[in-house]
């Protein structure tokens, strides 16, 4: 018994990964694939949040959930093979293992949200993190206004999750325009950034909650849009990246200014970040 | 109000356009249409003539080595297609080809030219349009050079 309830401590010991194995694993773009891990014992989580991932031998990176918070049979995560950990993740096949701990961080603001109009704007890989966000947003469709998806990407052949997106338009009740940096000549849909498709939306300045994910000098360009569209930096909510350790709190290493990205974020609404993302030096 | 007076003070670029200005500027305008797939004009012609749009969208495009044509941008209802007009040797440096049916204000640009040289108070208010635009337009194509969404592998 007493090592039974030992086992138990030591599953739910933050700092430990529980060892998982991945269920499927697929392509969704250049250099990026779609994993989906066995739950185990894992708490739910929050549109928004991040588990930190590891491959044995190489080591450990946070990555955001991708999937339906609602889905209790996977874990789903969308990584880019951008250096050594991302890149082993996503050479991981069926039936292998891997390490997760979390689910970390806090989430995407869905309760403020509710009653308001929400605007996501996502750049490159920024999707990702705030598909559950759509997919709750979706799912309780009728306790949001309007919700208007603006996604940037690098070209057509780069769009995350392009299936899901065309699916989205047909069938529900969301706006969704999609804008690449450059494109072949028989691409219909926007190019330019994503930062001229704010200023074509209707916002009800007021009643609307913007949600920003993707590289941080286009969250910078899209933060200004929003405001120059008449947004409030209270009602601005944007996710970031740092490079973590422990993830919760320990070691400093997510350190931005006076916040810890893992422990106070990755969300943060634009007016606590007090013009940081501004500063060279950060 | 004529029919082409009454576009032109309802185009988005000419918004509060002063009465006699309009007047002016009306003298150098006409309506045009493009069929999906027409191009607007050409990389390295004679930039004579600005369009705005009116309905449609025209994709800017350009030819490059070993990667074929790529589109650049795209513009939409309500904006300037073309901004080499302005300034010397008045030559297109892309191709403006239309996507989908398109309706325009054509301007003549010399005409809009020799006007904004004749009555330098239009001039000033042309200016003031357009260099909004350009600045809009620099500013999009510095974050498009940076390449945010880039690999970088
Ligand atoms: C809260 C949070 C959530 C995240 N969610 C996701 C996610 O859902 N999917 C995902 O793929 N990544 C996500 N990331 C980023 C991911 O953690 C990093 O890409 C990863 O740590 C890189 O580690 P590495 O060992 O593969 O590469 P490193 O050796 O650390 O870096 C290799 C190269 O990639 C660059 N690089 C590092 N991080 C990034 C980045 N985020 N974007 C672009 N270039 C980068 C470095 O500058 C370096 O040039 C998230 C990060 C945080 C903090
Ligand atoms: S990663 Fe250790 S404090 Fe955030």
């Amino acid at each position: 018994m007493a090592i039974q309830s030992d086992k138990l401590a030591l599953a739910h010991d933050p700092m430990t990964p529980r060892v998982m194995r991945v269920l499927k694993r697929c392509h969704d773009g250049p250099q990026t694939v779609t994993l989906d891990i066995e739950p185990g014992d894992s708490a739910p989580f929050q549109p928004g949040q991040f588990n930190m991932l590891s491959v044995f031998g190489v080591g450990e990176v946070p990555i955001s959930l991708s999937g339906a918070p609602t889905d209790h049979d996977r874990l789903r995560h969308t990584i880019r093979a951008v250096g050594p950990v991302s890149t082993a993740l996503t050479r991981l096949s069926k039936g292998e293992c891997l390490g997760l701990r979390g689910p970390f961080g806090n989430g995407w603001p869905m309760q403020q949200a509710e009653g308001h109009d929400v605007v996501l704007v996502a750049g490159g890989l920024g999707l990702a993190p705030l598909r559950p966000a759509i997919y709750q947003l979706l799912s309780e469709r009728e306790r949001y206004g309007r919700i208007t998806l603006l996604h940037g990407t690098r070209s057509p052949a780069d769009i995350l999750f392009h299936r899901e997106i065309m699916a989205w338009r047909r069938h529900r009740n969301i706006d969704i325009e999609v804008t690449v940096d450059h494109a072949p000549p028989d691409w219909r849909g926007h190019v330019g950034v994503v930062t001229r498709l704010i200023s074509s939306v209707p916002f009800e300045t007021g009643n609307t909650l913007a949600f920003v994910c993707g590289p941080e000098v286009m969250m910078r360009f899209a933060i200004a849009a929003l405001k120059d569209a008449g947004l409030g930096d209270e009602t601005i909510y944007l996710s970031m990246e740092r490079n973590m350790k422990c993830a919760v709190g320990f070691c400093g290493h997510c350190q931005f200014g006076p916040v810890f990205v893992c422990r106070d974020g990755p969300v943060f609404r634009h007016d606590r970040l007090g013009g940081l993302l501004n500063l060279k030096e950060i | 109000m004529r029919g082409l007076e009454r576009i032109i003070r309802d185009h988005p670029f000419f918004a509060g356009l002063d009465d006699a200005f309009c007047q002016l500027v009306y003298g150098c305008a006409k309506n045009v249409r493009f069929a999906e797939g027409d191009y607007l004009f050409r990389e390295g012609e004679a930039a004579n003539r600005l369009y705005l749009l009116r309905q449609g969208r025209v994709a800017l495009e350009t030819k490059t080595p070993g990667r074929g044509t790529l589109i650049f941008r795209t513009l939409n209802t309500g904006d300037l297609v073309g901004l080499s007009w302005l300034v010397p040797p008045y030559r297109w440096a892309y191709d403006a080809r239309a996507l989908e049916s398109v309706r325009a204000i054509a301007m003549d640009a010399a005409c809009l030219r020799q006007k904004c040289e004749e009555d330098h108070d239009l001039g000033y208010d042309v200016m003031k349009r357009v260099v909004p635009i350009l600045i809009e337009r620099l500013h999009g194509t510095q974050i498009q050079l940076l390449d945010v969404y880039g690999d970088p592998v």
